[in-house]
């Protein structure tokens, strides 16, 4: 379900004043951050943000289209990487 | 007969049934079309006077998105989430679910026909 439209979109407020900083300063720096939750507003357009996916911190880079979408879309916290064929199911039974 | 909005209704359906034979339009618009028309939803297409298939026609040219240009807007909607790289762009791009279903099983819609992997059954 939808946010409440009362509320407003939720940004984490210690981002957004870093960023705000960074604005103010006219500088572009590259910022860590753990907030998967946090929307992007337009104020981050433009900036890299380090996104953590609970091993590494992913950077992204923020464009005008990513505005309204959250962050952690943009930092995936899986990796698939095929399934085991045929070879690889042999290995695991003789293993096990 | 009439043609709207390039699709071509079938001439002896009620106007209200035949106006969802246009891409974007359902029976809910449909009504509405009619109704702002000012037209009898029991109608039937053939008995449909002139002056009322352009009411019609103006109707949904200033209302509705329809055919073509809504099916243009939907294929650009999934190309920006796919260029932009967020998951549902790349759930788009393998052709798995995007609104997090199970792909477990099911799915078949997204995945397309079953393709039998041996020792999938095994315990």
């Amino acid at each position: 379900m939808a946010r409440s439209i009362k509320k407003g979109p939720f940004i984490d407020q210690k981002l957004l004043k870093k960023i705000d900083a960074l604005n103010a300063a006219n500088s572009k720096k590259v910022i860590k951050t753990w907030a998967r939750r946090s929307t992007i507003p337009p104020e981050f357009v433009g900036h890299t943000i380090a996104v953590y996916n609970g091993n590494k911190f992913i950077p992204v880079f923020i464009t005008e289209n990513m505005v309204g979408h959250k962050l952690g879309e943009f930092a995936p916290t899986r990796i698939f990487r095929g399934h085991s064929g045929r070879k690889t199911a042999d290995k695991a039974t003789t293993v096990a | 007969m009439a043609r709207i909005a390039g699709v071509d209704l079938p001439k002896d359906k009620r106007v209200e049934a035949a106006l969802t034979y246009i891409y974007g339009l359902g029976f809910s618009s449909s009504r509405d079309i009619l109704k702002s028309a000012g037209v009898n939803p029991d109608t039937r297409v053939n008995k449909l006077t002139d002056a009322e298939i352009a009411k019609i026609r103006s109707v949904i040219d200033a209302r509705y998105k329809v055919e073509g240009a809504l099916r243009a807007e939907t294929t650009m909607n999934i190309k920006r989430l796919i260029d932009i790289g967020c998951y549902r762009g790349m759930r788009h791009r393998k052709g798995l679910t995007v609104r997090g279903q199970r792909t477990r099983t099911n799915a078949r819609t997204r995945k397309g026909r079953k393709k039998t992997v041996a020792g999938k059954r095994k315990k």
